[in-house]
């Protein structure tokens, strides 16, 4: 219970292709994160999952079932907001429990499944309140309260944690893991934020300008980046692109390292640079530097290090975790 | 409001300007108070003065109570102003609505026709509502009245609820979809109950004009059973004599159920709920 497949599903606004032809498979009680710069069409593609915007074309399928012509209350999802988007005149108890009222469900099951969730959550303090009696914290948990009552096939997560503060992200991010780990159900989630994309997700869509770039293990578009887009988007900070003619090679367009893959050295390596600035972040030492061979790139080297700007240093690419990428941007394995 | 450092000529300024304003707004509404309870020679040799035990006098209210009609004429208006409130409201709502929250052919253009109505005035087609009215049989009803001031109200309702019902959060509207909420429920249960404020401004400007119209009602429903407040009233003004005492009583009298009313729009307007519906 609880698969998707998207199959060729095209979006268009006005004569505007925002979704250009996406085929997915989600198996059931996987961990979907799509990823992707602002515009890409994330919330679209979500939306249509919903079934909130009808797709221009394609088929979608949740569990061997066509929803195309369903109506989102009865596509079996649960869909959590960014904006919580709760009822401000019912109480976080009515809240929780108006979908399965609207659906005819009995009282006493209603009770039941509403005590569950809200005791999942911590939330049987604030039953009782209106969502203008909570905290920015607690009306998203009373949110994601509202999708665990309804027992849906498919959680739709669209990027919930970003209008909390710094602190209760990394909480409620560990709350929703446990929730996937206890609850065994299907999650697709939208997000900006690395951090919450590889550490939640079994499997990371990468969209861009309404096309996949690359689904895969968070590690494995770590580690095998399919294009120089994946390569730029994963990590941070950023890959390092070189031009390859500049390092002699000449079966590739560009060469790709990841900061955290270049070891620093003051006696002697293969690029001679000279730092231009320098992050210590405690744990990281980030260290911007200029060489005349390859140009501006940046090392991330872990622990404290002592280097300061215009330090002369040699930078040394670790073999086996470079990357390289053709003409069409396409890594080359 | 409270800038640190609002400079206090600044606000002196300001709260100047909207006494000035208020004391002229309310001077004749206070004047027509004063004398509605003054004898008729005080009326005209003093009509500063406050009354005084001397120029006491209700006979103004005497004779417009005494003229036994005027309880029908009050619920006259009454029944015309808040039936074609709560039409306008219902179907300005409704309106505005459709046309802030779904996408279809012809929603611009719709709009522009309904914003058409809020600057040509109702009453260029009287000929043809009379007309229409007496077809339809129509003619001395409260409905017909009704049926008027909802048109004329119609209009600047879709303007106005639709800026504001584009203001209430889509997310919200999708999370009652994805609960199972049919639209009706979504308008009736989650729209309506945020953009209150906005039904309550609309409420006020549009009860304003009907209730004081004296155009409609003398032209459509000038029968003695269907007479407004304000119609009623124009019995005491004659050609030659005027019952000024009557007059200025009626009008008194008049104020007060349309100060009830926008007493209770008032509140609501104040009253906000919205806080905590979305971040
Ligand atoms: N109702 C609409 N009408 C026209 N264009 C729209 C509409 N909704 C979205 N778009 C366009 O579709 C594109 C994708 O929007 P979408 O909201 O899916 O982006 P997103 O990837 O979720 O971005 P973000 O990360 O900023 O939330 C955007 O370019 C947007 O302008
Ligand atoms: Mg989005």
């Amino acid at each position: 219970m609880g698969s998707l497949q998207l199959k060729s599903v095209r979006k268009s606004f006005g004569n505007v292709d925002v979704i250009k032809g996406i085929d997915l498979d989600v198996k059931d009680g996987e961990f979907v994160i799509f990823v992707g710069p602002s515009g890409c069409g994330k919330s679209t593609l979500l939306r249509i999952i919903a079934g909130l915007e009808d797709a221009t074309s394609g088929s979608i399928t949740i569990d061997g079932t066509e929803v195309v012509t369903v109506p989102p209350a009865k596509r079996g999802i649960a869909m959590v907001f960014q904006s919580y988007a709760l009822y401000p005149h019912l109480t976080v108890k009515d809240n929780m429990g108006l979908g399965l009222k609207q659906a005819g469900a009995p009282k006493d099951e209603i009770e039941k499944r509403v005590a569950k969730a809200s005791a999942m959550l911590s939330l049987e303090k604030y039953l009782a309140r209106r969502p203008a009696e909570l905290s920015g914290g607690q009306r998203q948990r009373v949110a994601i309260g509202r999708a665990i009552v309804r027992e849906p096939k498919l959680f739709l997560f669209d990027e919930p944690l970003s209008n909390l503060d710094a602190a209760l992200r990394v909480n409620t991010r560990l709350e929703i893991a446990r929730l996937h780990r206890d609850l065994k159900a299907t999650m697709i989630y939208v997000t900006h934020d690395q951090v919450e994309a590889m550490t939640l997700a079994d499997k990371i869509v990468v969209l861009d300008a309404g096309v996949i770039q690359q689904v895969g293990s968070p590690m494995e578009l770590y580690n095998k980046p399919a294009n120089l887009f994946v390569a730029g988007f994963i990590g941070s900070p950023g890959m390092n692109f070189i031009e390859a003619s500049r390092l002699g090679i000449t079966d590739a367009k560009t060469f790709g390292v990841r900061p955290e893959h270049i070891a620093l050295s003051r006696d002697g390596g293969d690029w001679q640079a000279k730092a231009v600035h320098v992050e210590h972040l405690g744990a990281d030492t980030i260290v911007y530097l200029e060489s005349d061979k390859v140009g501006a790139f940046t090392v991330r080297l872990f622990g404290e290090h002592h280097y300061a700007p215009g330090d002369a240093v040699y930078a040394t690419p670790s073999s086996g975790q470079t990357h390289r990428f053709d003409a069409n941007g396409q890594a080359i394995r | 409001m409270s800038k640190a450092r609002a400079s206090l000529t600044r606000t002196s300024l300001v709260h100047l300007a909207l006494i000035s304003y208020a004391i002229i707004s309310v001077f004749p509404v206070f004047l027509t108070l004063i004398n509605s309870m003054k004898d008729r020679n005080a009326i005209f040799r003093n009509p500063m003065q406050l009354p005084s035990p001397k120029t006491f006098d209700l006979v103004g209210y005497y004779t417009v109570l005494g003229q036994g009609d005027f309880a029908t004429y009050f619920q006259n208006s009454f029944i015309v102003t808040v039936a074609s409130i709560a039409l306008v409201l219902l179907f300005g709502a409704m309106a505005a609505f459709a046309l802030s929250e779904y996408r279809f052919r012809g929603n611009t253009l719709m709009g522009l026709y309904l914003a058409i109505g809020i600057m040509i005035p109702i009453r260029l087609g009287t000929v043809a509502i009379l007309q229409g009215m007496v077809a339809t049989g129509l003619v001395n009803t409260l409905t017909a009245l009704v049926l008027v001031y909802t048109a004329q109200g119609i209009p600047l309702a879709v303007f106005i609820l639709s800026e504001f019902m584009r203001t209430v959060s889509d997310d919200l509207k999708n999370a009652g979809r994805i609960d199972g909420l049919s639209e009706y429920a979504i308008f009736f249960r989650l729209v309506l109950p945020l953009v209150r404020p906005a039904m309550a401004t609309v409420a006020v400007f549009t009860m304003i004009p009907i209730w004081n119209d004296l155009w409609f009602p003398l032209i459509l429903a000038p029968s003695e059973a269907t007479k407004t407040v304000t119609l009623g009233s124009q019995i005491f003004i004659g050609q030659f004599v005027t019952n000024w005492n009557a007059v200025l009583a009626a009008l008194s009298l008049a104020i007060f159920p349309v100060l009830v009313l926008y007493l209770v729009f008032s509140r609501q307007l104040i009253r906000g709920i919205t806080s905590g519906a979305v971040k």
